[in-house]
């Protein structure tokens, strides 16, 4: 019996068959989760049309329409008034004419994508900024009340932060800060700080004090030993708190709908406004939230070498 | 190169007192080992001597300067840490070169004093790797490289061998000894390996419970303990202790232990109480057929040149190295001849040395 047993493996390892049963779940999984987005960019690129034709048309005719809707603001005109008009001169004109109207002006989407970034990269820079700081101090100085004070910025997340809805939409009013980029960005800052002080913390806890130790006997100050020295070590650390703190502030939407109405509007409280006309215009619903997907995507990727390794901090042995 | 003077120094963290009543002396050129039990207070020590900790109280100079309250920075002097504590992000190059980026070299003069640093220590090939890439060994090579380069007052170094496999540290600890004279340096080592203290020290100073016992060379410091627990923790196995219930007055020589009268060098002091210890080496004790002290063998062990064999007698265990060829089985009755001349008597209270013929 046991000269046929297979002794190449580990009995630690898994085996062949589990491997595959492994690999189909995840496969598995990843289809059901896609699903969603394939809606989302198949519906982005069919004409209005299709996109509730009945029954529901898998594979159509691609267009833009979508996109040109999402961008524009079109008036439906008469037919003898069009004729009057010149043939269009670009391809976006071209898809608005067919379907009898005219584009009287740019919509208010790229205004809304641009608050959107300024307020959820602007909200995780400071997150971030502040969270090393302060995780560098509990982690390296003797602090008074040091539990207390990590407790009490923990607590902070321990309901969720809408149950404060009301009185910060009352202190908003009165500092001038609802519908503001400032407003936002600190409210966001806030409600990621906690997460990103104890995730720092995990990390900076991680490098071993000597590292300061010997810079500062080499000549550094301490100032200059946490950014030369810390700071390129916590990398990992900080790349992935501020993936977590984007995808937080950028997809927040209950804080968003309550606080912002014009000037500093997100996407999330945005994108179902868009209004086509006869009910909901899909198509550029849908492209709206393609091109909402793209930033934290552009961005994890970026991250991504850390982010494994991030996510996994504590774990790893040093 | 530096004298490193300590007067009177104490470190208190919170209610803990880490160091307490300690000075010394460390002389220009000076292998200086700082041994004892982990949690002593060597490591604080050596800390506040390089400007990672201020001291409560007390002094530090180096050369004639006050550098008690200096940074770090400013001390010019040079830390090798148990860790290595290399930058991951830099290769060995500039590992080694960073104690001169920071004080503003330029980049040729930095490039040629590595290159040197690098061909002292076998370093040459590796310059470019990451530091990651390298052997325990290799990587203290390193750390010690970045040590050097600088050319500091003094190196101090917190168990630089500590992480080091047993046959790598041995080599390494001949490498570090034969650097240190090349090069000329005053060298401040912690450890809590006495064989390595023996081994590397001019001098080793010894502390316990924050105090520094006593700071002498490695043979003084074995035969001449000055403190209890000096004579306990140098040497394997350790020095014998007999309880003397009597007090001791200068001029004696001899105490009563059991009834029995035995021969001590003459004291120069009085005790401090009427309860005392009496210290003796394991290699001062002879086994003999006869003699007043008698006992059963209770171990013997082995070591090759030497035995060591653990007697039972009437005031305590006692272990004796006798040669190899001295024949004595557990149980056997054996008599013990105690050299009168290398005992020492120690205080009860105070567990310190009395004055005497022998120790002064």
């Amino acid at each position: 019996m046991s000269a046929s047993r297979d002794t190449t493996r580990s009995p630690l390892e898994p085996s062949a068959t589990s491997r595959r049963i492994a690999a189909f779940l995840i496969i598995l999984y990843a289809s059901i989760a896609f699903i969603p987005m394939v809606l989302i960019v198949s519906t982005a690129f069919k004409s209005v049309t299709d996109a509730i034709s009945y029954p529901p048309k898998i594979i159509s005719e691609p267009s833009l329409e979508g996109f040109v809707n999402l961008f524009t603001q079109r008036t439906r005109q008469s037919a003898e008034y069009l004729e009057t008009l010149p043939p269009p001169k670009t391809w976006y004109e071209e898809i608005v004419r067919k379907r009898n109207m005219v584009i009287a002006g740019p919509s208010r989407f790229i205004q809304r994508f641009v608050n959107s970034i300024i307020i959820g990269f602007g909200a995780t820079f400071f997150s971030v900024f502040f969270g090393t700081i302060a995780a560098y101090a509990f982690s390296r100085f003797r602090i008074p009340l040091k539990n207390d004070l990590l407790f009490f910025v923990l607590s902070t997340r321990m309901f969720p932060p809408i149950a404060a809805a009301v009185p910060i939409f009352l202190m908003y009013r009165k500092l001038g800060l609802s519908d503001s980029h400032l407003g936002m960005i600190m409210l966001y800052t806030v409600v990621n700080l906690s997460l990103s002080v104890w995730l720092l913390k995990g990390f900076i806890d991680e490098i071993p004090k000597e590292y300061e130790d010997a810079a500062m006997v080499d000549g550094y100050s301490r100032m200059s030993a946490f950014f030369k020295i810390i700071l390129p070590q916590a990398a990992t650390g900080i790349a992935a708190t501020a993936i977590f703190c984007l995808i937080f502030a950028w997809n927040e939407y209950a804080f968003a709908i309550l606080l912002t109405f014009r000037e500093a509007q997100t996407l999330p409280p945005f994108i179902p406004t868009i209004i086509g006309e006869g009910g909901l215009d899909w198509p550029a619903i849908s492209a709206a939230t393609m091109i909402f997907l793209l930033p934290v995507v552009v961005f994890t990727v970026l991250l991504k070498k850390h982010l494994l390794r991030g996510i996994t901090f504590g774990a790893v042995k040093r | 190169m530096a004298e490193i003077v300590i007067e009177d120094l104490k470190k208190q963290f919170g209610d803990f007192v880490a160091v307490t009543n300690s000075s010394l002396t460390i002389r220009n050129g000076d292998f200086f080992v700082l041994l004892g039990p982990s949690g002593c207070g060597k490591t604080t020590t050596l800390r506040m001597i390089a400007g990672l900790e201020f001291p409560t109280h007390g002094k530090i100079f180096l050369d004639t300067e006050d550098i008690t309250f200096l940074r770090a920075s400013q001390r010019n002097i040079a830390f090798v840490f148990q860790m290595f504590a290399l930058y991951p992000h830099m290769n060995v190059e500039k590992n080694i070169g960073f104690p001169l980026k920071t004080q503003g070299t330029g980049r040729s003069e930095i490039r040629k004093r590595v290159r040197e640093v690098g061909k002292l220590l076998h370093l040459d090939n590796l310059l470019k790797s990451k530091v990651s890439a390298l052997s325990g060994g290799d990587k203290q090579r390193v750390a010690l490289g970045r040590a050097i380069i600088r050319r500091p007052k003094a190196f101090l170094m917190d168990e630089p061998l500590g992480s080091l496999d047993a046959e790598f540290r041995e080599s390494m600890s001949f490498e570090l000894k034969k650097m240190h004279n090349d090069i000329d340096a005053t060298t401040v080592y912690v450890t809590h390996d006495q064989n390595e203290a023996m081994a590397m020290g001019d001098r080793i100073g010894i502390m316990d419970k924050g105090v520094m016992l006593q700071a002498d060379d490695p043979l003084t410091i074995y035969n001449k303990p000055r403190a209890k627990f000096v004579g306990s923790f140098i040497g394997s196995p350790a020095m014998n202790f007999i309880d003397v219930n009597a007090f001791v007055q200068k001029g004696s020589t001899s105490v009563k232990i059991n009834g029995s009268n035995l021969t001590i060098p003459e004291c120069h002091e009085d005790s401090n109480i009427d309860f005392n210890y009496l210290g003796i080496r394991p290699e001062n004790i002879k086994i003999v057929n006869k003699g007043d002290i008698r006992g059963k063998v209770y171990g013997v062990e082995y070591l090759g040149a030497n035995k060591i064999i653990t007697v039972d007698t009437e005031f305590g265990r006692i272990k004796v190295r006798a040669p190899s060829v001295i024949n004595a089985k557990f149980g056997d009755n054996v008599g013990l001849e105690f050299d009168s001349n290398s005992i020492i008597i120690f205080n009860g209270d105070d567990e310190t040395a009395i004055k005497s013929q022998f120790i002064n």
